[in-house]
């Protein structure tokens, strides 16, 4: 109900959280929206000594243009994210998915970096990051560094962010008008997380150039379906079943109180196929 | 909608807005977490994470030492002040009852159970010692499943009693062994009803505080029942009834959650005698979820016996009833409170009832919405239907066969109740006409044909529930320690204002609304004239609280009841007044005048004033209108109602979407109309939670790993339709009003009718039987194994010469999938609970 | 740490422990009992409260993150609460509409609803149900709430029992 004590920092920039981190070593960890940490401490599962609060460190909030990507930085909101300009015209999957997190309020709260910092493959946003083969930018005391998404997500609530560092900014790339999506996310209740979530970011011109289908929840990090990619490519919509059918090839999903493997490979291919009927037919 | 001129209407009848919601809507409420005394402690408890073990060590010393902590103590500290938390409803002479204190000292039985309380100057200085606390535990093997439990060798959930059944209630009527011989059909049926957690949206909360220096104490807890937490709390703790006072401020719903006498009551009371200060103890949601009953868990073994026309002869139901580790007040009544229900609204020839209280490593179980009843509707509804499939008959033409006809009121049960008014027939062709039945059903046949991938459903449940609780003798009858009376107190003030002091205990119903509307028109005095006081022992001495659907049937009879007393006291001085015979008196919109001489007049007003400056009264007649009414109803009211559900289900993945639902409701006459619609709106959303979203579930240690609302899944308004709901009125014949109960009856009847659907849905791919909820994972488990099974039509079904097949040894047959799912399926729950 | 925090209008500054949660130290601190708490996982909603215009749930907020900011709770819906005239549009329409019974929902219910309309003035049924997914209610299922949504967006409400009071 209330988490343990703990010190407090609010950074004002990126180097003022870095140097908090270096100061305070594992005792320390980043808050953003708290979304994901503040529920953890509440419940004591999570004893931080130092909270580093970047959520108003203007360097990391809100969305800009550099050249053929966006730059999103870690600390904006999920209802920016969903709502901005220039996310919905050039990379509105983003908003699509995100409009998918929790509730309303959570999205006021909870942020974009955070979301994928948690490193929870049952959220939906690392999915989205992987399929749009995205680029994170960690800042450490040796300075910025990118990170592939294929690479960003390590174990499960484990990512390629070390403790002294912290998740500046998300280089997405911008999407042209030849790019669809459909993200299908299927949970027993409208706030509750996915069991199983499948997307389907495509880019067509009567035949499909180029797929990539995420999923979520389907192993301890996000997937993205290589097999099911691989069979659509080239080829038209009546591909999709054929191809949907391997959604849940080489996945290793979690067994639990909603879903056993089996169930989730199954539910996997099917999401895969309606996300990509919807993604390619509209 | 209709226009009212509000002057002149009477008030029973009508949508009268709540006078309660002028604090709720703005705030302005005083929940007892928003209490806050001078010098008040915060209690956290200590509690188990282990379902079963020995205790050998406590050891305060750490939490002790924590900055704040100005008390600890263990069970044993507190063994001779806090007797026994008891259980008021020994079922049966011989009932097995563990030793239930407040907090265990030797032997832990469930997770979460108590072994010490910590006291702090803030909740979370509280919270930080409670985590110091060193308990020693020795583990101990877990009962989790009620059948491992009842088999010979079985592990005890109690190390200190040598089983693990706490009872066994028969009713037998008719002939049994004779019908089910002769019976052309039998089928049988095990349905799984599983645990629920009640989820009030107020967490439990208490704060006890010595009062002054007298020793005087008040307890206020979030509690529906504060008229029997103080008796019951004078009894454990020896603190004198009188006093004490129990105070339920604004309570956050309950549910029957709240219809308890809980440990932590009992703690904050004696705890706050030994410190002499104030003491509040309020959990979060987790704790909340471990430490307050859960509802339902019941396996059922039923036998339907017919002819073959589809004529119902005979019933059985064989029950285990999951106690959890304690028994709490009525924790080993609450499923035979649906004893007398199996029956429904149908005809039987004969009832063999039996129903075994298991103990099990969880938490206990007690009321929950309906307690007893939904189980009971659960049942029959489900296996009515499955009759229906057995026959090829249409589901509803075979209720229709079987039920009681509206001219057959009133009616003997054969379980024993008679009930006294009804009108199936009305409410069903109602409940067809709004949901377009035929309609309805055609385009199920469409969708069929078409093999598509998303089939609908359509269930079906024509329900009753008794309620109303309860008439005293059969309360006693069946060894319940209370009785089921009602009190209520009229009071007219000198200006011609009225209190009415009940001693129902509203938490959401909107009983000061509705019996101001009551009082208004038995008194002629305004409704905004009226105060309604409730919840407070000082100020509403007397009662029985709320739960069991009885507030308006018992205690809206004692406030009409007492009006008119009042009435009549007031005639008696306006006649005396005016000079006239009571009986030439007229008495019209709170005005006595003589008959035919309209000017000679007294109002409920001058009345008033009169009595209170008697300088003219009748001789030898006290000076007071105040009147008082309790009443012990004659018998239990059984409102009644058709709900038709129409379901999606889409048979790729599993999941269910309720696409519309209609109700039908007799409720009797109605006081205020949007309230009682209100209340099924309520009802609906909680029975259609566990048939689709809810369960509690425990895995094979006795972890609860439904443990907050991430996993339990409480619906929100996305997952939920908008109910389409109208009402038949029969009266009740029981009390003046004809008014039955109503709180309960959404959550009895929609549980089988989504059930009913979800089935009806997928019965040509062989199933059925889903378990509850019916999660996707549920369902898909169902289609895997009727796909396995093979046969569509395996079932299992009475040969000619009277002898039942065997379904525990029929595999996998589709029949019987639900205990096929639950042999092959989800480790541990014998609840089938699938979040 | 000393905050500074704007609530309902009014500055209001204290000393607060970093772990303080915002819904404790409103409740606490500032006196604002009508924020409530209904879990401790942020599914429930009934804490919810404005910071900065936008609905967010306070129990999931610490107090310093709300340092020098605007918070708006139920209790600064109404201009003046004893005197219904002056509620809010939402207040009156949950009145009218029975969207509550046991009331401890309906603060947080309010507030999340304040803000579905902020954003969508003229919200469908669906836009209702899916703009109030943060806000868990037990009593009403949440037909009577929409309801009130929608009269309180001025929508017109198909409520065969609701009466209309003449005079």
């Amino acid at each position: 109900m209330i988490p343990a004590e703990f010190d407090y920092f609010r950074a004002d920039s990126v180097d003022a959280a870095v140097a908090a981190l270096a100061e305070h070593g594992d005792d320390a960890k980043i808050l953003a929206g708290g979304h994901s940490l503040l529920p953890m401490m509440r419940l004591r599962l999570a004893y931080p000594e130092v909270l580093v609060d970047v959520g108003r460190v203007e360097e990391m909030t809100g969305v800009r243009e550099d050249g053929d990507h966006l730059v999103i930085g870690a600390a904006t909101t999920h209802h920016e994210v969903v709502t901005n300009q220039l996310v919905r015209a050039h990379c509105g999957v983003l908003s699509h998915v995100t409009e998918t997190v929790g509730d309303p309020q959570v999205r006021h709260r909870g942020t974009f970096g955070g979301g994928l910092a948690h490193g929870d493959s049952a959220g939906d946003l690392p999915a989205a990051v992987l399929a749009l083969d995205a680029t994170m930018v960690i800042a450490g005391s040796s300075g910025r560094r990118d990170v592939a998404a294929a690479d960003f997500f390590v174990d499960y609530l484990e990512t390629a962010v070390a403790d002294d560092e912290v998740l500046v900014e998300v280089r997405v790339p911008k999407l042209d008008d030849s790019w669809s999506w459909n993200y299908q996310k299927f949970n027993r209740v409208a706030q509750a997380w996915a069991i199983v979530g499948a997307l389907a970011l495509v880019k067509s011109n009567g035949s499909i150039s180029d797929a990539r289908v995420g999923l979520t929840h389907m192993g301890v990090v996000p997937l993205r379906a290589s097999a099911t990619e691989a069979a659509l490519q080239g080829n038209g919509a009546d591909a999709i079943a054929d191809a949907a059918a391997s959604a849940g090839d080489d996945t290793s999903p979690p067994s639990d109180l909603n879903a056993d493997a089996d169930f989730r490979r199954h539910l996997a291919t099917v999401l895969t196929r309606r996300a990509l009927d919807a993604a390619v037919n509209g | 909608m209709t226009a009212i001129d509000n002057a002149t209407a009477p008030n029973v009848g009508r949508s009268r807005l709540r006078k309660e919601d002028a604090r709720l809507v703005t705030g302005r409420t005083n929940f007892t977490d928003d209490i806050r005394l001078p010098g008040m402690l915060h209690m956290a408890v200590v509690r188990s994470p282990m379902a079963h073990a020995k205790v050998t060590n406590v050891d305060l010393s750490g939490a002790l030492d924590m900055p704040g902590v100005v008390a600890a103590f263990s069970g044993a500290d507190l063994a001779d002040d806090a007797g026994a938390v008891p259980c008021v409803w020994p079922v049966t002479e011989d009932m097995v009852e563990p030793e239930h204190k407040a907090l265990a000292i030797d032997e832990v039985a469930h997770v979460g159970d108590g072994v010490a309380v910590v006291l702090a100057t803030s909740r979370a200085l509280a919270v930080d010692a409670a985590e110091r606390v060193h308990v020693d535990y020795d583990p101990l093997p877990a009962v989790v499943d009620m059948k491992s439990a009842i088999a010979d060798g079985a592990q005890l959930a109690h190390t200190s009693l040598d089983t693990n059944v706490s009872y066994e209630w028969p009713l037998v009527t008719g002939d049994p062994e004779e019908v089910f011989g002769n019976a052309d059909i039998v089928i049988e049926r095990e349905f799984i009803n599983q645990r629920l957690v009640p989820s009030a949206m107020e967490p439990r909360s208490v704060v006890a505080s010595p009062m002054g220096v007298s020793d005087e104490f008040t307890l206020w807890s979030s509690t529906q029942i504060p008229h029997i937490v103080r008796v019951l709390m004078a009894m454990t703790v020896g603190i004198s009834e009188a006093k004490l006072r129990v105070i339920a401020p604004d309570v956050g719903g309950g549910f029957g959650s709240k219809l308890q006498f809980y440990s932590e009551e009992v703690l904050a009371v004696v705890v706050a005698q030994r410190l002499g200060r104030p003491v509040k103890w309020t959990p979060g949601r987790s704790e909340d979820i471990q430490s307050t009953h859960h509802g339902r868990d019941q396996v059922q073994r039923i036998s339907l016996a017919m002819d073959a026309d589809g004529r119902f002869r005979g019933l059985k139901v064989d029950l285990l009833a999951d106690m959890g580790a304690y028994l709490q007040i009525i924790t080993p009544g609450t499923p035979l409170l649906g004893a007398f229900m199996y029956s429904g609204i149908y005809k039987l020839d004969c009832y063999d009832f039996r129903c075994r209280g298991v103990f099990t490593n969880k938490t206990p179980t007690d009321a929950y919405r309906g307690a007893g009843r939904p189980e009971a509707t659960y049942a029959i509804e489900r296996i009515v239907d499955e009759a229906a499939h057995e026959l090829g008959m249409d589901p509803m033409e075979l209720r229709q066969r079987n039920w009681i006809r509206h001219d057959e009121f009133p009616y003997d049960m054969i379980a024993g109740l008679t009930y006294d008014s009804g009108n199936y027939e009305a409410a069903t062709a109602r409940a067809m006409e709004l949901f377009d039945y035929e309609g309805r059903r055609a385009e199920q046949r469409e969708r069929r044909d078409g093999d598509d991938a998303k089939q609908l459903g359509i269930g079906i449940s024509t329900f009753t529930e008794m309620c109303g609780l309860a008439p005293s003798r059969v309360l006693g009858s069946l060894r319940y320690a209370a009785g089921g009376w009602e009190h209520a107190q009229i009071r007219i003030l000198p200006t011609g204002k009225a209190e009415v002091i009940t001693g129902t205990s509203p938490h959401g119903q909107g009983h000061v609304t509705a019996w101001s509307q009551i009082a208004s028109d038995a008194l002629g005095i305004p409704f905004e004239d009226i105060e309604v006081r409730h919840g407070d022992t000082s100020v509403a001495p007397r009662g029985l609280d709320t739960y069991g659907s009885r507030s308006l049937v018992v205690g809206g009879y004692a406030v009409h009841e007492a009006s008119l007393k009042v009435v009549e006291k007031a005639r008696r001085i306006a006649a005396h007044l005016l000079e006239a015979d009571e009986n030439d008196l007229e008495f019209t919109g709170g005005v006595f005048h003589v008959a035919g001489a309209p000017e000679q007049s007294k109002s409920m007003q001058e009345i008033a004033w009169a009595t209170f400056s008697p300088h003219d009264a009748p001789d030898g007649m006290e000076p007071s209108l105040d009147s008082d009414a309790a009443i012990d109803p004659e018998n239990f009211s059984y409102p009644h109602g058709t709900h038709l559900a129409l379901v999606e289900v889409d048979t790729e993945t599993g999941r269910v979407e309720l696409l519309d639902y209609v109700s039908v409701d007799d409720v009797g006459k109605v006081v205020n109309p949007q309230i009682v619609e209100g209340q099924v709106h309520g009802g609906l959303a909680q029975g259609i939670a566990q048939a689709l979203y809810e369960g509690a579930v425990y895995d094979d240690a006795g972890n609860l790993n439904t443990g907050s609302f991430v996993d339990y899944y409480v619906p929100g308004a996305p997952d939920l339709p908008t109910f389409r709901t109208d009402r038949t009125e029969t009266p009740a014949t029981t009390n003046p009003m004809g008014v039955k109960g109503v709180g309960e009856a959404g959550a009895i009847a929609s549980t089988p009718a989504i059930m009913n659907a979800v089935i009806d849905a997928l019965r040509p791919m062989g199933v059925n039987e889903v378990l509850m909820p019916a999660s996707p994972r549920n369902v898909w488990t169902a289609m895997q194994q009727a796909r396995q099974a093979g046969s569509a039509d395996d079932h299992d079904v009475q040969e000619a010469d009277g002898r039942a097949a065997d379904a525990a040894d029929d595999g996998g047959g589709a029949a019987n999938a639900g205990e096929a799912q639950h042999a092959g399926g989800h480790a541990g729950s014998t609840e089938g609970g699938d979040a | 740490m000393e905050i500074s925090i704007n609530v309902d209008g009014s500055t209001h500054t204290a000393d607060v422990e970093p772990r303080t949660l915002l819904v404790h130290h409103l409740r606490e601190h500032v006196g604002l009992t009508g924020v409530n708490v209904g879990c401790d996982t942020s599914n429930c909603g009934a804490c919810t409260v404005h910071l900065d215009g936008q609905s967010v749930k306070s129990c999931t907020v610490l107090a310093v993150q709300a340092d020098g900011r605007e918070v708006t709770t139920i209790h600064g819906m109404a201009t003046d609460e004893a005197d219904e005239s002056t509620w809010h549009p939402l207040q009156t329409a949950f009145h009218e509409q029975h969207g509550l019974q046991c009331g401890y929902c309906t603060p947080g219910m309010i507030m999340a609803a304040a803000d579905l309309l902020k954003d969508n003035p003229d919200p469908t049924e669906e836009e209702i149900r899916d703009g109030l997914e943060g806000n868990l209610c037990r009593c009403t299922g949440y037909v009577n709430i929409v309801r009130a949504v929608q009269q309180a967006s001025g929508q017109a409400v198909d409520n065969p029992t609701a009466e209309e009071v003449s005079a």
